[in-house]
Formats: C-alpha cells, sequence, structure tokens
C-alpha cells in the first residue's frame, strides 16, 4: 500500500535528511573552513564558525613550502593505474564466476571477500621487506601493485554482481554468431557492463586515492602521493591546524568534485547493483 | 547443406540424466519441430545441437563431419532465441551484421546482405533504432535477420513465438514457415505447441522425459499415433480416451477417439450424456459432455458452428468406428 505523504511529513522528512547531510558534511567543511583562518583563529575557544578574518595565507604557504603538483600528480598515477590494472584483471576473472561458475565459485568469492577483513598491519612487513630487498620501495610501480592486490576482491566482486544482471543467452547468441571468447568480452559482455564498469572504476579511484595506510608506509619521496602530503603537515604538537587544513582541503578537492560529478554511478555503484 | 545426425547422444545434468542415448537425423532441408510437454529434453537438445551444452555422451555430426567437440561458433548453425536475445547496445543494423563482422566478411557483402535481410523481413525503416525501441514481433524479425545473413548450414528455433501475443504469433509463423520455403535451409523448431508443431513441420518428433516418443510427419502422427501419449499431445482439442467394457468390446485395454470423430445426435447413439460447457468458437463449437455412465471424465466433441446445444441437454454421441485408435495396457498402439 502506498502511504500518504502529507505535506507535514514531507517537511519532517526533508529536514531530517538534511540535519544528517549536514552531520556527515560537517567534518569537511570545517577542514574547508579552517583552511582559511589564520592559526590563531583556527585554535580560537569558543571556536569561530564564519566570522573570522578570511586568508589565503595557509594557501601560500602551503605551496610554497611543498611542491602540490607532484604529489597530485603520484596520486592520480597510483590511483588510475590500480584501477586499471585491477579492471584488466578483475574482467576475465568475474565473467568466468558470473557465467561459467564451478562448484567453489561461490567459496571463491567469500575467501576472497575475507582477505579483506584481514588487518593490512599484518603482512606489512613482509611486503615491505620484499620492496626493500627487490628495490621498490617507494617507487609508484610497487604502489600501483600492492594497492590493485587491496581492491581486486571488491572490483571482482562488483563487476561479478553486474556481470550477473546480464543475460546469459545474449552471450550465448554471440557464441552462435560465431564470435570468439575475446570478441564475446570485448564486442558484446563489455559495452553492456559499461554502467557497472564506470561505478567500479569510480569507487576504485576513490578507495586507492584515499588509501593512506599503505602509501604512506611504503613511500618516503618519490612515489608519495596527497595523503602523504597531508601527512607532512600534521605535527605532534598539533600547532598548525590552518596548514593542514588548506594542504587536506588541496588534497580532497580533486576527488571531491570528481565524485560531485559522479553521484549517480556513484550511488549505483555503492548499492553493489542492488539497484536497478 | 545441413544434415544433422544425432548418434547415441545422451546429456545428463551431475546424476540426473535428462536425456538418454538418442538417435535422430534430420535431413538436408526438413523444417523439423521438437513437441513435447514442459521439461522433456526438447529445449536441452537444440541446444546439445547448437553446442550450448555438452553432451554426456554418442556423437553429434552435420554434414558428415564429427561435431561434437566444437564450439558452438564454427559449427555454422544460427539460433533464434525465445528472449531474442538482441544485442541491446547495438542498433538493428549492427545487431544483424555482428555474425558477419564475426566472420570478416568483406564490407560491401555485409551491407549487401543486411539490406536484402532487411527489406525481406520488414526492417529497412528500422536500420538505425535500438533493439529497446522496437515492438516484440520487430524484435523477433531481427533475431532472425540476424540469424539469416550468415547463411548457416541450419537454423535452430528455440520456442521463438512463445513471448509474442496471440495475433503476431499467427503472422510470424507463417513468416517463418515461408521464410522455409524460399530458403530451403534446415530448420529445427522447439515448441510446447502442438499447433506450431502441426502447421510448420514437415517432421515432427515428440519428445517425453528426453525419450523420443514418435516421429512423423504432422499426418501421420494425427492419424497413426504410435501410443498414447502421442495420441492425447497431437491434435486440438485432445483425443477423448475410454477404458473398460467399450475398450474391451473392441479387443483393447483403452481406445480414444478424436473429438471431430464423434457424431451427436439428440435422439439416438452409442452414449448417452448431458452437455456440461459449450465453447463456440464461431465456425466450430466444442461440446463438453458428461457421459451417464462414468467411463470417462468429460467428452469433448466438435460440432458445426450452427448447431445450437445448451447447458444440461441430453445428447447422444456416436464414434466414426473407422476413426478409433486402440491402445494396449502399456499404452501402445494395436495396429
Amino acid at each position: 500500500m502506498a502511504r500518504a505523504i502529507t505535506t507535514q511529513r514531507k517537511i519532517t522528512l526533508t529536514a531530517v535528511a538534511w540535519i544528517i547531510a549536514l552531520l556527515i558534511f560537517f567534518p569537511i567543511l570545517w577542514t574547508i573552513l579552517t583552511s582559511f583562518k589564520t592559526e590563531a583563529d583556527a585554535i580560537a575557544d569558543p571556536p569561530l564558525f564564519l566570522n573570522f578574518h578570511w586568508t589565503l595565507e595557509n594557501y601560500a604557504v602551503v605551496q610554497d613550502r611543498s611542491d602540490y603538483m607532484r604529489y597530485l600528480w603520484n596520486s592520480i598515477a597510483i590511483a588510475v593505474g590500480s584501477t586499471a590494472l585491477g579492471i584488466l584483471i578483475a574482467v576475465p576473472a568475474a565473467w568466468s564466476m558470473a557465467f561459467v561458475p564451478g562448484k567453489k565459485t561461490k567459496d571463491i568469492l567469500l575467501w576472497m571477500l575475507s582477505t579483506k577483513m584481514l588487518p593490512a598491519v599484518g603482512v606489512l612487513y613482509p611486503i615491505r621487506l620484499i620492496l626493500i630487498q627487490t628495490g621498490l620501495l617507494d617507487t609508484k610501480g610497487a604502489l600501483i601493485v600492492i594497492l590493485t592486490l587491496i581492491n581486486l576482491p571488491i572490483i571482482v566482486w562488483m563487476l561479478y554482481t553486474y556481470f550477473k544482471e546480464i543475460p546469459g543467452e545474449i552471450l550465448e547468441a554471440a557464441r552462435m554468431d560465431g564470435a570468439t571468447l575475446r570478441s564475446e568480452i570485448l564486442y558484446v559482455l563489455t559495452p553492456m557492463a559499461v554502467p557497472g564498469i564506470a561505478s567500479t572504476v569510480l569507487l576504485n579511484i576513490i578507495l586507492a586515492w584515499n588509501e593512506a595506510f599503505w602509501t604512506l608506509t611504503l613511500t618516503t619521496v618519490d612515489a608519495a602521493p596527497l595523503t602523504a602530503f597531508i601527512a607532512s603537515y600534521s605535527s605532534p604538537e598539533g600547532l598548525f591546524y590552518a596548514k593542514l587544513s588548506a594542504a587536506s582541503t588541496m588534497a580532497i578537492a580533486p576527488i571531491l568534485i570528481m565524485g560531485w560529478f559522479s553521484q549517480k554511478q556513484l550511488v549505483r555503484g555503492l548499492t553493489f547493483g542492488a539497484v536497478k | 547443406m545441413g544434415r544433422i545426425t544425432l548418434d547415441k547422444v545422451r546429456k545428463a545434468f551431475g546424476d540426473v540424466e535428462v536425456i538418454p542415448p538418442l538417435d535422430l537425423t534430420i535431413e538436408d532441408g526438413e523444417f523439423v519441430v521438437f513437441v513435447g510437454p514442459s521439461g522433456c529434453g526438447k529445449s536441452t537438445l537444440l541446444r546439445l545441437i547448437a553446442g550450448l551444452e555438452d553432451v554426456s555422451g554418442g556423437q553429434i555430426r552435420i554434414d558428415g563431419e564429427d561435431a561434437t567437440m566444437v564450439p558452438p561458433a564454427k559449427r555454422g548453425l544460427a539460433m533464434v532465441f525465445q528472449s531474442y536475445a538482441l544485442y541491446p547496445h547495438m542498433s538493428v543494423k549492427k545487431n544483424i551484421a555482428f555474425p558477419m563482422k564475426m566472420a570478416g566478411m568483406p564490407q560491401d557483402e555485409q551491407e549487401r546482405r543486411i539490406a536484402s535481410a532487411a527489406k525481406a523481413l520488414n526492417l529497412t525503416d528500422y536500420l538505425d533504432r535500438r533493439p529497446g525501441q522496437l515492438s516484440g514481433g520487430q524484435r523477433q524479425r531481427v533475431a532472425i535477420g540476424r540469424a539469416i545473413v550468415r547463411e548457416p548450414a541450419a537454423f535452430l528455433f528455440d520456442e521463438p513465438l512463445s513471448n509474442l501475443d496471440a495475433a503476431l504469433r499467427h503472422g510470424m509463423r507463417l513468416e517463418i514457415s515461408e521464410l522455409h520455403e524460399r530458403l530451403t535451409t534446415t530448420m529445427v523448431y522447439v515448441t510446447h505447441d502442438q499447433v506450431e508443431a502441426m502447421t510448420m513441420a514437415d517432421k515432427i518428433v515428440v519428445l517425453q522425459a528426453g525419450v523420443i516418443e514418435q516421429v512423423g510427419s504432422p499426418l501421420e502422427l494425427y492419424r497413426a499415433p504410435l501410443n498414447k501419449f502421442v495420441a492425447g499431445f497431437i491434435g486440438s482439442p485432445k483425443m477423448n480416451f475410454l477404458e473398460g467394457e467399450e475398450a474391451a468390446k473392441r479387443n483393447a485395454h483403452t481406445i480414444g477417439i478424436r473429438p471431430e470423430h464423434l457424431t451427436m445426435s439428440t435422439t439416438e447413439g452409442a452414449w448417452r450424456g448431458t452437455v456440461g460447457v459449450a465453447e463456440h468458437l464461431g465456425a466450430d463449437t466444442f461440446l463438453h459432455i458428461h457421459p451417464d455412465s462414468a467411463r470417462s471424465e468429460t467428452m469433448t466433441i466438435r460440432v458445426d458452428g450452427s448447431v445450437t446445444a445448451r447447458h444440461g441437454d441430453v445428447v447422444w454421441l456416436s464414434p466414426q468406428e473407422e476413426n478409433i485408435h486402440r491402445f494396449d495396457e502399456t499404452g501402445l498402439r494395436i495396429a
């Protein structure tokens, strides 16, 4: 039964939604506001909301002290690289699990996801040692491979759920039409799964962009992405809130803007193909 | 050429044998219909021929060559699916071109074949549309177009009309029959609808539980069904079956008599009964009669549309003795 939605009910729901949204967004908003304050205003008690002296000084200092563009480039390379590599591996894997499942397919899917439950720090030392010995520590290539492996289970899962929605008869038709496995995946499956692949790509770029644990522990200078850029402004004394906020704002701005423009795809991605 | 031979072909899913070893030959140019109730294995059999399922035993030969292990793409067969299975992201033109593109056919030859298929199937005005913008009948024609352009050794149809409404279904039935007349290519057609089987087939294969019950022309099956199952499955409305005294009188365990082989009188005849439901189709009327002696639940009789019989009327039925089918205890026909 459809419930009658009264005007009053509508207003209440809208208000609640706005309050929740603001609560979630508030930390980001506060970071952005703080980035425009002087260091003194940033730690003022009681906190100043809008009635402070607006300044761009922090951005100037941050830009002066570190090379933002280099960190940005590293972040882009690592996020895009690991996502591309992940998709390349995950498409055939998800194809086989969705369309030619074996007896163990369900177990493999669950096992893959279970690797995400493992605390990352548990494998930190082996990985770090391997990278040191192979001379790959602090290289973008190593980070791309590590982040690919970290996020691969999610990519495979997402693609698997999208592929499951594609009727098998269409792929059989392609086979009857003389398509080889390669043509079948390239010309039929992939174009049909483009919306799903797009949201998987978006979500993964965000995950890789935000990944801090591995990027902080496996890089020093050369391959350091924006997460390391932010971290370099946090000091144990906690004195430079405004500059830290400016650095954070610069670090999250690109991904925030990308997320804003791809909201629709992302929502679909986050619901894991449950909503058609 | 398109001669398909199944030699002791067997299919099991795990421990369940859906098709026990089976032999069948489909001659070049024949229109063969696999018909049977749901779950009789007719679609599985078609998919075995297509190569979409692997056989569990036996051999499939296409034009004399062993195709048992050949992947579907290389068997040279074309298939039309129940769900049409068009590529939703491609235009009608690209859908039709796909098999030719896969075969690496020259562009101008592709164009020529698309144009002639589109003309034959009334699709010329729709070539740039996507499948989602077409009606059910048009989609089905695109699926057929996609099948004919590659000039396959044989066409496989898997219940192609069951998603269409009744009026369209009749039209498409004629179109497919006409296509067969024109192309004279082997066609294997799966349906659960015995009317489609009767009207389209050169040869009908009646299946039940993976076993071939009878193979023959539509009229052979109608006139001389090998067993009770085929007798009851072929013909509409269904054949009436009688057991007991009436059958014993004719040296049989069961006798069968088709609705069109009964005559009705209001005064005299072999069996007395009362009229139940009357189905008026216009030209014909089907009367469901409850016999006085409970030797059969109801009997169906076909009478002329002009006959007026109402619910509760007492009538007499008489069989045409020469059209009575006799069956033994196991359901087999007694010659």
